[in-house]
C-alpha cells in the first residue's frame, strides 16, 4: 500500500459553484464480486472530471449506475443537488445526463440527422421533428464548434466524426453532463486533440464532462480533477494540476510502476520473417493490405503503428496463417509458406517456429468454456509432450499450465478454472505464456495490452523485451502509440493498407507519427 | 476486483439436481394431464415404474430401448461437441441398418459369427457415416446448414429405403416389402442366451449383445472427446471456429469428420434392431429413435455418462409407456406420447428454466485473488 492520498480535497466544495453530479456511498455487488464499495464521486458543474483505474476497478460499473443500466445496492445519486431516482437510461437523459459509449451506438446506414432524431422523433410524422432537429443541429454546431453535415450517411464518416455525432445525439437530448467512456481508443492523436478541444469548449459553455480513460496522458492534458479507483473503491480524488502521471499510476496499481522502462540497444541478427508485396482482402473481398513488404530480424522488435482498421488486423492474420493472402510472399526462416489454406497454414507456421498472441484473445487466443490448462496447449495439441501414447496426458497439461501461471504471474493460479473467468490482464498473460513457452523464433503480437491493466502491461512489455534479448524476432501491432514507442526498435506506420514509412523510436515524435497514421505525412 | 469471478455451482447440481428437478416437474405436469382425463396420476406412475423396472422382462425391454437411445444420443452429442446440430440421426440409423442388413444377407452362413459381427458393425457405421458425410461436406464446403440438410436427408433416407425394399431386396412373390430372413448364424445372442451360458436364468426379451456394444461406444466416445487431440480439436471447432483456425485446425475437415462419426454411431442402431431383433430388413424399423436421441443428448449434457442415464430414462418411458397404454386403456397411446413429450419438453427445451436459479442457489464464490 502507498501512503494515503489527499482524500480530503474531495470534500471541499467547488469554487463558488455547485455539484453537477454526486454519487454518495454507492455500493454494488455482482454475485460474489464487490464491484463498487462505498464509492463517493462528486463532479463540479462546468468541469472536466477524469476517472482512471485498472480494468475491473469499478469505473464502468459506477458510470452504468449513473446512467441507469444497473441499480445500486446502496447509496444515493444527486443531480444538481436533488436526489435522483435513476432506473433506466431514459431517466438519466431526462435529468440531463448523456453517455457516449466506447462502441458507438449509431445506425450505420442512417444519415447524421436520422441518427440524432432516433428515439426523439417528437411525433408520428417525421417532417416536423426533422426540421426542428436540423435547426438544432446547426445551433449546436455553431455554439460548440461541432459542425457535421446532417445529411451525410454515418458509415461514410471517419471515426472521429462518428464520435462527434454521438456527442451531438446526447446534446440534442438536452444533456448537461456528458459521460465519455474511453473515447480515444479509436482515434489518432490528432483526432483525440480535436476531441479534447470540443470538451474544453463544452466545459467553458457550462457543461460538465466525465471522462473515463486508462490513458494517463489524457487525464493530465484535459481534466480539471481526477478520481482514481482501485478494486471497486475510490482511492484518491485530486486536482489534476497537483498530481503527476507517476503518482496516478502508482495510485491505480497500488505500488510503484515503471512505465516505459529502459532496454538495451537491439542487436539484430539474421532475417527471420520476410514479407514481400503482400496483398490481403477481407471477407467481402475488399483489399485491406495492399502491397506490404518488410523484414523482421532476430533480436529486434518491429512495431506496426496505425489507427485501428488500416489493415493491421488483416496483415497479422495473414502472417499467422489465419487468413489467406491474395498475393505476395511470406517466408519464415527462409521457408516460403503458402497461405491458401487457413488453419493448415497456421499449423505449418507453428511447426516452423511461429508464436502468435492474437488481437482478439476472446474469440481466437482462448477458447471460451475451456479450462486454463486446456487453453494452455491450444495450437500445440498434437505435440508429443502432451501425450502419453495415444491419449492426452491431462495431468501433465495441468502441471505445465500451473508452472506457466507461476512464471507469468497469472492470478488466480489455478489451471482448472475456466479461462474466461480470469480478468483481461490475466487472460492475456496466459496467452503470452503459452506462446512464449513454446519457444518460437518469431512472435507476432497483436494489441499486446488491449484491455490489460497497468501492472500486467509492465510485465508483458518486460517479457517481450526479454524475448528480443534472447535473439528472437518480435512483431508488435498496436494502436497505442506509447506502447509502440516504448517497445519497438523500428516502427513501421500503416495507413490504408500500405506501409507509409519507417521511423526510429529515438527520433520520431508522436506528432509526426500521428500525421503519418492519418496518411498526411511521409517519413521524415 | 477482489473475487476471481462469478462462482460456479458444484458439478452435482449441474449433472444430477437440475435433470432431477426437470424430471419431477415433467411428472407433475403429466400427473395433472392424467388427472384431467379422470385417471389417478399415482396409479399411472406406479404402472409406469413397474412396467419398466418391475420384473425381468420389463427390464429387458427397457434396456433394449435404451440401447437405441445410447447410440443416437451419442451421435447427437459428438456432432454437438463440434458445434453441429445433427437432426439426421433417424436417417443415418435407417441407412446404417441397411448396411448391417446387407452384411447379414451377404455373409450369413458363409462366415463364422464373430467375423459377421465385426463386418456388420463396420458396415452399419460406414453406411451411417456415409449418410452423414454428405450434409457434413455440404456444411463445410458450401455452407448449407446441417440442420436443414440432415432433416432433408431423413426424408431422402426414407424414400431410398422404400425404393430398395420394394424393388431390390423384397422377397420375390411377396406382398410385404421385407427382405428374406437372415441366416441364424448372424443373429446377435440375446441377453437370455448370453447369461444362460454362465448359468443365469432371466426372462426372455429382445435385449441382446448390442447393448454391450452401446456401452463400449459410450466409453469410446468419452475417451475420444476428452482424451485425444482430435477430440480436443473437435471441441475447439465447436466452441470457436476462429480459435480453431488460429490454432492450426482446418474447421472444414473437422466438421466433416464430426458428422461422419456422428452418423456412424447412429448407424449402429441397426445392430440392435436388424441383427438383434428383426433378423431381416424391413421398413421403418427406426421408429423415431434418431429424434429421441436429440432429447437424450440434451438431457445427458452431451456427456456419454449422462447420455447412458438419459437413454435409460427414455427407455423406461418407452417401455413403461406401452405398459401404461395396455393396462390403463383410458390413457390412450396418444396420452402416453403426451407424457413422453412433456419429459422431452422439460428436460430438453425448457432445460434452462430451473437451471439458473438452482445454480445461483448453490453457487459458491471463488476464492479471492491475492
Amino acid at each position: 500500500m502507498t501512503a494515503a492520498p489527499a482524500l480530503d480535497s474531495a470534500i471541499a466544495p467547488p469554487q463558488g459553484g455547485r455539484w453537477a453530479i454526486e454519487a454518495v456511498d454507492i455500493d454494488k455487488w455482482f454475485g460474489p464480486v464487490h464491484a463498487n464499495r462505498d464509492v463517493t464521486l462528486r463532479v463540479a458543474k462546468g468541469s472536466i472530471h477524469g476517472i482512471v483505474g485498472e480494468n475491473g476497478a469499478g469505473k464502468s460499473t459506477l458510470m452504468n449506475i449513473l446512467y441507469g443500466y444497473h441499480p445500486a445496492d446502496r447509496g444515493e445519486i444527486r443531480i444538481d443537488g436533488k436526489t435522483a431516482d435513476i432506473r433506466r437510461p431514459s431517466d438519466a437523459l431526462a435529468l440531463g445526463v448523456g453517455m457516449v459509449h466506447q462502441h458507438f451506438m449509431l445506425v450505420e446506414n442512417f444519415s447524421v440527422l436520422e441518427n440524432v432524431l432516433l428515439g426523439a422523433e417528437g411525433g408520428a410524422l417525421l417532417a416536423e421533428g426533422r426540421g426542428k432537429a436540423r435547426a438544432e443541429l446547426e445551433r449546436l454546431g455553431r455554439d460548440y464548434g461541432l459542425e457535421v453535415d446532417p445529411d451525410a450517411v454515418v458509415e461514410d464518416l471517419p471515426v472521429g466524426i462518428q464520435q462527434r455525432v454521438e456527442i451531438l445525439k446526447a446534446l440534442y437530448r438536452g444533456a448537461e453532463t456528458l459521460i465519455l467512456d474511453e473515447p480515444t481508443g479509436v482515434l489518432t492523436p490528432q483526432e483525440a486533440d480535436k476531441l479534447f478541444h470540443f470538451l474544453r469548449v463544452l466545459r467553458d459553455q457550462g457543461k460538465t464532462v466525465i471522462l473515463i480513460t486508462h490513458k494517463l496522458r489524457e487525464i493530465m492534458d484535459v481534466t480539471d480533477r481526477v478520481t482514481v479507483m482501485r478494486r471497486g473503491a475510490v482511492v484518491a480524488d485530486l486536482l489534476t494540476q497537483n498530481t503527476s502521471k507517476e503518482e496516478l499510476a502508482e495510485l491505480m496499481v497500488g505500488r510503484k510502476v515503471r512505465l516505459g522502462g529502459d532496454k538495451a540497444p537491439a542487436n539484430p541478427g539474421a532475417v527471420v520473417l520476410e514479407v514481400q508485396d503482400l496483398h490481403v482482402n477481407d471477407e467481402q473481398g475488399k483489399p485491406r493490405v495492399r502491397g506490404v513488404s518488410f523484414n523482421v530480424r532476430g533480436g529486434e522488435i518491429v512495431g506496426i503503428a496505425g489507427v485501428s482498421g488500416n489493415g493491421q488486423t488483416e496483415l497479422l492474420e495473414a502472417l499467422g496463417g489465419i487468413r489467406p493472402a491474395a498475393s505476395g510472399r511470406i517466408a519464415l526462416k527462409g521457408s516460403e509458406v503458402s497461405t491458401r489454406r487457413p488453419g493448415l497454414t497456421a499449423r505449418i507456421l507453428r511447426r516452423l517456429g511461429l508464436g502468435h498472441v492474437p488481437e482478439d484473445r476472446h474469440r481466437m487466443g482462448l477458447v471460451a468454456g475451456f479450462a486454463a490448462y486446456e487453453n494452455a496447449i491450444l495450437g500445440h495439441q498434437d505435440e508429443k509432450q502432451y501425450h502419453r501414447g495415444w491419449l492426452l496426458d491431462r495431468a501433465r497439461m495441468v502441471d505445465y499450465c500451473g508452472e506457466w501461471m507461476d512464471a507469468y504471474d497469472v492470478r488466480p493460479g489455478n489451471p482448472l478454472l475456466e479461462a474466461l473467468s480470469f480478468s483481461g490482464g490475466n487472460q492475456q498473460k496466459l496467452v503470452v505464456a503459452r506462446e512464449m513457452e513454446h519457444t518460437p523464433d518469431l512472435l507476432l503480437v497483436g494489441q499486446p495490452t488491449r484491455g490489460v491493466d497497468i501492472g500486467a502491461i509492465e510485465f508483458i512489455h518486460k517479457r517481450l523485451i526479454a524475448m528480443r534479448d534472447a535473439g528472437k524476432a518480435v512483431l508488435v501491432v498496436s494502436v497505442e502509440l506509447d506502447e509502440i514507442m516504448t517497445l519497438s526498435d523500428r516502427i513501421l506506420v500503416m495507413f490504408d493498407g500500405r506501409i507509409v514509412g519507417e521511423v526510429s523510436p529515438e527520433t520520431a515524435t508522436e506528432r509526426q507519427l500521428g500525421l503519418m497514421m492519418a496518411g498526411i505525412a511521409e517519413a521524415a | 476486483m477482489t473475487s476471481g469471478g462469478v462462482g460456479k455451482a458444484p458439478a452435482w447440481v449441474d449433472l444430477a439436481l437440475v435433470p432431477l428437478v426437470n424430471l419431477v416437474a415433467a411428472l407433475i405436469v403429466s400427473g395433472i394431464v392424467v388427472a384431467a382425463v379422470g385417471q389417478s396420476p399415482l396409479q399411472a406412475l406406479e404402472v409406469l415404474v413397474t412396467g419398466s423396472f418391475g420384473y425381468g422382462e420389463a427390464i429387458g425391454y427397457t434396456l433394449y430401448y435404451t440401447t437405441n437411445f445410447i447410440f443416437t444420443g451419442l451421435a447427437v452429442a459428438v456432432a454437438f461437441h463440434a458445434g453441429l446440430f445433427n437432426i439426421g440421426g433417424e436417417g443415418q440409423a435407417y441407412i446404417g441398418g441397411l448396411g448391417v442388413g446387407i452384411a447379414c444377407l451377404a455373409l450369413g452362413g458363409i462366415l463364422p459369427f464373430p467375423l459377421i459381427f465385426l463386418v456388420a458393425i463396420a458396415m452399419g457405421a460406414a453406411f451411417g457415416a456415409g449418410w452423414a458425410y454428405i450434409p457434413g461436406w455440404l456444411q463445410a464446403k458450401r455452407g448449407s446448414h446441417v440442420v436443414i440438410t440432415t432433416i432433408m436427408f431423413n426424408f431422402i433416407a426414407a424414400a431410398l429405403m422404400t425404393y430398395i425394399m420394394v424393388y431390390v431386396l423384397i422377397v420375390p412373390g411377396q406382398q410385404s416389402p421385407e427382405s428374406r430372413g437372415f441366416d441364424p448364424s448372424t443373429f446377435l445372442p440375446t441377453a437370455k442366451q448370453m447369461l444362460g451360458w454362465i448359468g443365469i436364468e432371466i426372462a426372455a426379451s429382445p435385449l441382446n449383445l448390442s447393448f454391450l456394444v452401446a456401452l463400449v461406444a459410450a466409453a469410446a466416445v468419452w475417451v475420444f472427446i476428452w482424451y485425444t487431440h482430435l477430440g480436443y480439436e473437435l471441441r475447439v471447432v465447436g466452441k470457436s471456429e476462429r480459435a480453431a483456425v488460429y490454432s492450426g485446425i482446418s474447421p472444414d475437415r473437422h466438421i466433416i469428420l464430426a458428422m461422419a462419426i456422428s452418423g456412424g454411431l447412429a448407424g449402429l442402431v441397426g445392430l440392435n434392431e436388424i441383427m438383434g431383433v428383426q433378423h431381416r430388413l424391413l421398413l421403418n424399423f427406426t421408429g423415431g429413435v434418431g429424434f429421441v436421441g436429440i432429447a437424450v443428448a440434451l438431457m445427458g449434457r452431451s456427456h456419454p455418462f449422462g447420455i447412458c442415464l438419459a437413454a435409460l430414462l427414455f427407455g423406461a418411458l418407452y417401455q413403461g409407456g406401452s405398459e401404461l397404454a395396455f393396462s390403463m386403456p383410458q390413457l390412450s397411446k396418444e396420452m402416453v406420447v403426451v407424457i413422453q413429450g412433456l419429459v422431452i419438453l422439460f428436460c430438453g427445451a425448457l432445460e434452462h428454466m430451473f437451471r439458473p436459479r438452482l445454480e445461483r442457489l448453490f453457487a459458491k464464490p471463488l476464492p479471492a485473488k491475492a
